[in-house]
């Protein structure tokens, strides 16, 4: 018998029991949508989380400290910058600060650094300028405020040239930053940048607990990370403990590789959905054989065949997992762009995951289809001619 | 004359049921030629069921053999049984069995189906067979739209469709008042006559009569008319 026929008998069987074929589809919905929604969600977290990293800076290394057994002097920095591989570099100091304008007052964190940092943390201004190596060197009171700091105290107006009040000192603004979003769960906007020198002697420290590093080359940053431990070591020796450097790449490597588990999980959570449909299958193709015992006992009698018998039923789940597995992946992918838009998610659909929840589907369908088709297929024909 | 169409001898059939051993049918030998129009008669339990499974291939013997054509049934597996009952046979039930899902086009299109004939071929065999029948202008009709009668004219037209070298009835007016069971009945002359062998089994005396030939199965052993006490054969 050729297989269009039989899809043709499956198609009739199930349109003639729609409620229940709806039914037992639902599961194989359920589960197929979810594991699109789902890994969509986690794949566009890992795009997200990259991108962030990327906006951290290129070629980044961070020098950072902890404690203050070890003080990050500004001549040991500059032996730092005088590294092969590095091509810029700029120390931060930072602390909370109390900025003030007329009546509108808040914390926030306060950056002390130098002209550098706009290059080696991607960080651009979209109105006036940034710090240059003049400000540092004659400890200028001059700021350069974060999108969201500048919007806390200025509104929309325009706040290069104004002043604000900076633990009391007053600060004139030069420069507003480029909104650059939350960045793993820090936010970039909110801060206010002054040279490192006057924020050295803002915040009454001279100790240097941060260094950020960019390297001239993408592929010898592991080089460069070699010379700045061999230096730092040589530095400070026996204080490996109190300081730490890290780069970009391996932070990425670290975010990606728990995205990745992420992903898995929330798949394999999905998966599970997947299989109890498949459960789902089996038990109403468990009911549809018994009831459909005399029919089977008829197709007997006239000639059909066991593989017969068992092609109709096997398809007849096929098709009911893949119905359900087209319709899973259209609401999954319609759930998917309305959770991105309304919650603001990055939802990431790719292909692969699409034609992986279809094929589960499908093997799920032979695989719980098998069962009930094989019983249905070995039935005495004289049993099922007498049954009622 | 030319080998019979089905040559039965010694056949054995037994069920046991809790340690008690029915012999359904019992040392039955039975010739039938092409062309015959054979009534088995006998009470309920006789084993008239149990004779028309074997006949009709769906089931085999304990010992004994079956000839259908000259072949050994008893030796063929399970898929060459469906050929032959695909091919060869072509059933008519008490209950009449038609799909209820179906059309009865369609009905009369299943055994088609698993010979394999192309759809066009299948729908014009269908409808011709509907025609036999007389029941072209229902083709298009559910079982359930259909009265008994028309119902068993379906189950006749599906059993024809194939052209098999059997028909074989099992009690096909038993559900069917007398006036439609004459109906059918007539119908299967008719089909009788244009060269159909016909197998018809029955409690009924007066619709065993109107077959040409009659035997009689009693306890499971099969009688034949002549030289035996079977009462009323007068007319034969
Ligand atoms: N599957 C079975 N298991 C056990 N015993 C069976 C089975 N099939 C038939 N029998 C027994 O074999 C005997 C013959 O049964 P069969 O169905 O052939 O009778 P029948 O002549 O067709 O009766 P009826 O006219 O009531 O249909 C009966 O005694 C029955 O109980
Ligand atoms: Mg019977």
């Amino acid at each position: 018998m050729a297989i269009l026929q039989s899809i043709k008998m499956a198609l009739r069987s199930i349109k003639g029991n729609k409620l229940r074929s709806a039914l037992t589809m639902l599961g194989i919905i359920i589960g197929v949508s979810s594991v699109i929604v789902l890994i969509s969600i986690a794949q566009g977290s890992t795009s997200n989380v990259t991108s962030q990293i990327n906006n951290l800076g290129t070629n980044l290394i961070t020098l950072n400290t902890f404690g203050t057994e070890l003080s990050l002097t500004e001549d040991k920095i500059d032996k730092l910058g005088k590294l092969d591989g590095v091509k810029a570099l700029s120390p931060v100091v930072s602390g909370r600060v109390t900025v003030k304008k007329e009546k509108t007052s808040a914390q926030t964190t306060l950056t002390g650094t130098n002209s550098a940092y706009g290059t080696v943390r991607n960080t651009n201004v979209s109105q006036g300028r940034f710090l240059t190596d003049l400000d540092n060197e004659y400890r200028q009171k001059i700021a350069v405020l974060g999108a969201t700091t500048a919007e806390t105290f200025f509104g929309s107006d325009n706040p290069v040239g104004q002043y604000i009040q900076v633990n009391g000192t007053s600060f004139k603004v030069v420069g507003v930053l480029a909104s650059k979003g939350s960045s793993m769960g820090q936010s970039g906007d909110d801060v206010v940048i002054v040279p490192l020198s006057t924020a050295e002697r803002l915040t009454k420290t001279t100790s240097i607990n941060q260094v950020y590093l960019q390297g001239k080359e993408k592929q010898d940053m592991n080089l460069v990370m070699a010379e700045v431990q061999n230096a730092m070591a040589n530095m400070y020796p026996n204080k490996t403990d109190s300081y730490s450097i890290m780069n970009q790449q391996d932070l990425m490597n670290t975010m990606s590789s728990v995205s990745n588990t992420m992903t898995m999980m929330l798949g394999g959570i999905a998966s599970i959905s997947l299989l109890v449909g498949g459960i789902g299958i089996m038990n109403i193709m468990l009911v549809s054989v018994s009831e459909r015992t005399k029919e089977i006992g008829i197709r007997k009698a006239i000639g059909a065949k066991r593989r017969d018998i068992l092609l109709q039923f096997l398809i007849e789940s096929v098709v009911l997992s893949a119905m359900g597995g087209i319709i899973g992946i259209l609401l999954g992918l319609g759930v998917g762009k309305i959770l991105g838009s309304t919650l603001q998610m990055t939802v990431t659909f790719s292909s692969s995951v699409v034609m992986f929840s279809f094929l589960f589907s499908l093997i799920v369908g032979v695989v719980f289809g098998v069962f009930p088709a094989n019983k249905a297929s070995k039935l005495n024909p004289i049993q099922a001619l007498r049954y009622e | 004359m030319s080998t019979p169409l089905i040559q039965i001898s010694s056949l054995m059939k037994s069920y046991k049921l809790g340690g008690e051993t029915v012999h359904a049918l019992n040392n039955v030998s039975l010739n039938i030629d092409k062309g015959e129009f054979l009534a088995i008669i006998g009470p309920s339990g006789s084993g008239k069921s149990t004779l028309m499974n074997m006949i009709g291939c769906l089931d085999r013997p304990d010992s004994g053999e079956y000839l259908l054509d000259g072949k050994a049934i008893g030796k063929m597996n399970d898929n060459d049984l469906a050929t032959i009952r695909n091919q060869k046979i072509g059933f008519i039930f008490q209950n009449f069995n038609l799909l209820t899902k179906l059309t009865a086009l369609e009905n009369v299109e299943l055994p088609l189906i698993y010979s394999g004939v192309s759809a066009k071929e299948r729908r014009e065999m269908a409808l011709q067979s509907l025609t036999k029948v007389g029941l072209k202008d229902r083709s298009g009709h559910l079982p359930t739209q259909l009265s008994g009668g028309q119902q068993q004219r379906v189950a006749i037209a599906r059993a024809l469709v194939g052209n098999p070298s059997i028909l074989l009835a099992d009690e096909p007016t038993g559900a069917l008042d007398s006036k439609t069971s004459a109906e059918i009945l007539q119908l299967m002359q008719g089909l009788n006559e244009l060269g159909h062998t016909i197998i018809l089994i029955t409690h009924d005396l007066s619709i065993a009569k109107q077959a040409k030939r009659m035997v009689r199965i009693q306890d499971g052993q099969l009688f034949e008319n002549e030289g035996e006490q079977i009462g009323n054969f007068a007319i034969y």
